[in-house]
């Protein structure tokens, strides 16, 4: 085991998975630097600067040359720097890479992987901050992976960039320099829908993914302190969801909280709570919630920017009013 | 497809030359009447009600996509847009297969979930049509980009219309292909009405090709339905592309007979407009050509028939073929996280 952050974790998956196959590059703004973030530190030395290639600042066809360039036999890794500039690119995203596949009647496989490195950080307001991978859980023909350790970095991107599927990877941009443990050698891919149990308790079932998942450990930790011992579930990607972790730990504890960075109204936790509803049948739940943002834009000024973000106190607070 | 030195319009010198020259602008005449033949047919099959959804045909603009397409090689790749059965059948699709996608049908390139809006044949490099206009310019540019670092010699030709020449990705795209080098040639399709409003009233500065220029894209502009001289310049640019030299535009004008869908009467333009067009037809045009070098009426004729009886029994086929399994509706989604169904 080698103790590493998270965002060196990325690092070491993308250059393990390029020196293992030439098909592989990479593009986007600034990735000849090593990304803005640095998660392409070296990579440039290494692959040259056909396979390392900085873009201009133009998502739209960032996204569809990368794109194109699958639908030659390519496999290209779509860096996208701040996941808001999405926005930018969805009809190459929505319209052309979710739907080649299916629209083409099978002829296309877009092996991309599209990296968005998301969610709220450092006071950067509304443009800058958004959490919406509920949006592209909606859509079919898309994978949303969102890791939330430095393992679960290396061996999703690993998966991420040997799947056939479009994956989109939302790196958690608050957790870059979050540090654990991955293994020595060669970085396994870890499997997509596959949850990983954080901790195990009686009194209720904890759904998170992603940068809430270490405030959701604190809380889990209080909670403890206080007697409140609770199954905390990492769901490490919401499509595939592992959806039979999420009812066996709820068939036990008969609550269940959904915690998500992202704005709570149509949130994905809805979709958790309604789909267990659905499998375990009412009688089988005693309460189903979800807490998550209020339904506003960030805001810039860091009490402001506080007073909207799930901390470790309100999901410790919301377990305790559903135990009561 | 035809493939060798570009013929002159005006036919050349020696016999042996000529002969394939007269060999080619046959071929190039054959490729038109196919693609009228097949939509002729299409839109009889709508007005029929065998066609369900939109079509958009594009009756007299054939001499862009047979003059652009005969200068490709297979493994070229091409990407299309929401009027592209020329362009598919140009780049050497089945219409056979084409016409079961139409009707929706078993046995369709996109086994009846695409239709006519989405008709690929990834097997002799059709990428695509595409349902959104200029979503094929940024696929090109990267399809251009792949084969580059696949060190192929292959090249990619985009076909967009005028309307996408006002998108954002034609910017971004142009400038993209320009700033790397890649091997892709862009054709603007400019057919003078984007959907349905004139692209003149609707597109500033000087014009499409100068636009390109300016991107330090060379352009250059021809007739569209002058197949000739579309298959003439698109020799010279294919090659300019595919020897490294970086992208290229061509902006070929033409005109479209028909309203923006088969539905559409076009009673928001002048007929005379259309008249005048229809004088212009590219095939006529390169039928007299072709008959001042000595083809017969018959000969000509027979072609045309020939393509008629195989796009009429194209849309027999697919009539009579059934619809595809309901489990289909649910497969060709993704790997993982796929959804059963039916």
């Amino acid at each position: 085991m080698a103790r590493t952050s998270l965002i060196e974790a990325g690092r070491l998956a993308a250059l393990q998975e390029m020196r293992r196959d030439p098909r592989i590059w990479v593009l986007g703004e600034d990735v000849a630097r090593g990304g803005l973030w640095g998660q392409y530190r070296g990579f440039l030395d290494e692959f040259g600067p056909e396979r390392v290639v900085s873009t201009t600042i133009s998502e739209s066809t960032i996204m569809g040359a990368g794109l194109g360039a699958a639908l030659v036999g390519t496999r290209p890794i779509i860096e996208m720097r701040i996941f808001d500039f999405v926005m930018c690119a969805m009809d190459e995203l929505a319209n052309q890479i979710a739907k080649v596949r299916y629209m083409f009647g099978g002829q296309a496989r877009p092996a991309v992987v599209v990296r968005m490195p998301h969610g709220m950080w450092r006071n950067s307001a509304a443009q800058h901050s958004q959490m919406l991978e509920a949006w592209f859980a909606h859509l079919p023909g898309v994978v949303v992976v969102a890791p939330s350790s430095p393992a679960d970095e290396a061996g999703l991107l690993v998966s991420a960039i040997r799947s056939d599927d479009p994956v989109l990877f939302f790196d958690p941009k608050d957790l870059w320099q979050v540090e654990g443990d991955i293994p020595d050698g060669e970085i396994a891919p870890i499997p997509f829908g596959k949850a990983r149990l954080l901790s195990e308790g009686r009194a209720a079932t904890l759904v998170t993914w992603s940068a809430m998942v270490p405030k959701a450990q604190s809380a889990v930790r209080t909670l403890a302190a206080k007697g409140l011992a609770v199954d905390l579930i990492d769901l490490r990607s919401i499509w595939p969801w592992d959806e039979d972790a999420v009812a066996q730990s709820v068939a036990r504890t008969r609550r269940l909280l959904v915690v998500h960075e992202a704005v709570e109204v149509g949130g994905f936790g809805a979709e958790i709570v309604a789909r267990m509803i659905d499998r375990l049948g009412p009688s089988a739940i005693d309460v189903a919630r979800r807490l998550g943002a209020p339904r506003i834009p960030i805001p810039f000024s860091p009490p402001l920017e506080t007073a909207v973000r799930v901390t470790e106190d309100k999901i410790v607070r919301a377990v305790e009013a559903m135990c009561r | 497809m035809a493939k060798g030195k570009a013929p002159r319009a005006t036919g050349g010198s020696g016999k042996a030359q000529r002969g394939d020259n007269t060999r080619r602008l046959t071929d190039l005449y054959r490729t038109m009447v196919r693609i009228r033949a097949f939509e002729e047919a299409a839109l009889a099959a709508h007005k029929a009600g065998e066609m369900p959804g939109p079509l958009h045909v594009s009756l007299g603009q054939e001499g862009v996509a047979a003059g652009v397409c005969a200068s490709l090689r297979k493994d070229d790749r091409l990407t299309s847009n929401h009027r592209g059965h020329g362009h598919a059948i140009a780049k050497g699709a089945d219409p056979r297969r084409m016409f079961l996608e139409l009707l929706g049908r078993d046995g369709g390139y996109c086994r009846g979930k695409g239709g006519s809006m989405h008709i690929a044949d990834f097997s002799v490099g059709m990428l695509g049509a595409n349902g959104v206009v200029g979503g094929g310019i940024p696929i090109a540019v990267g399809a251009a980009q792949g084969l580059k670092l696949l060190k192929s010699d292959a090249i990619a030709v985009c076909m967009f219309g005028d309307g996408a020449a006002n998108r954002g990705p034609f910017l971004e795209g142009l400038n993209w292909a320009a700033l790397y080098r890649l091997p892709v040639l862009f054709v603007c399709e400019d057919n003078g009405v984007a959907a349905f409003t004139a692209a003149e009233s609707v597109t500033a500065g000087p014009g499409i090709s100068e636009r390109a220029a300016s991107l330090g894209v060379p352009s250059t502009k021809v007739d569209g339905n002058d197949v000739v001289a579309v298959d003439e310049m698109v020799s010279g640019l294919a090659r300019e592309v595919r020897s490294g030299g970086g992208p290229r535009l061509l902006h070929a004008r033409t005109y479209r007979w028909t309203g923006h869908t088969s539905t559409d009467a076009a009673a928001w333009r002048d007929p005379k407009e259309v008249e005048a067009a229809k004088a212009r037809c590219p095939i006529a045009r390169l039928a007299s050509t072709l008959a001042a070098q000595g083809v017969g009426a018959g000969e000509l004729d027979a072609m045309r028939s020939a393509a008629e009886r195989e796009m009429m029994e194209a849309r027999v086929a697919a009539r009579s073929a059934p619809f595809p399994g309901l489990e289909v509706a649910f497969d060709d989604v993704q790997d993982s996280g796929a959804v059963g169904g039916a």
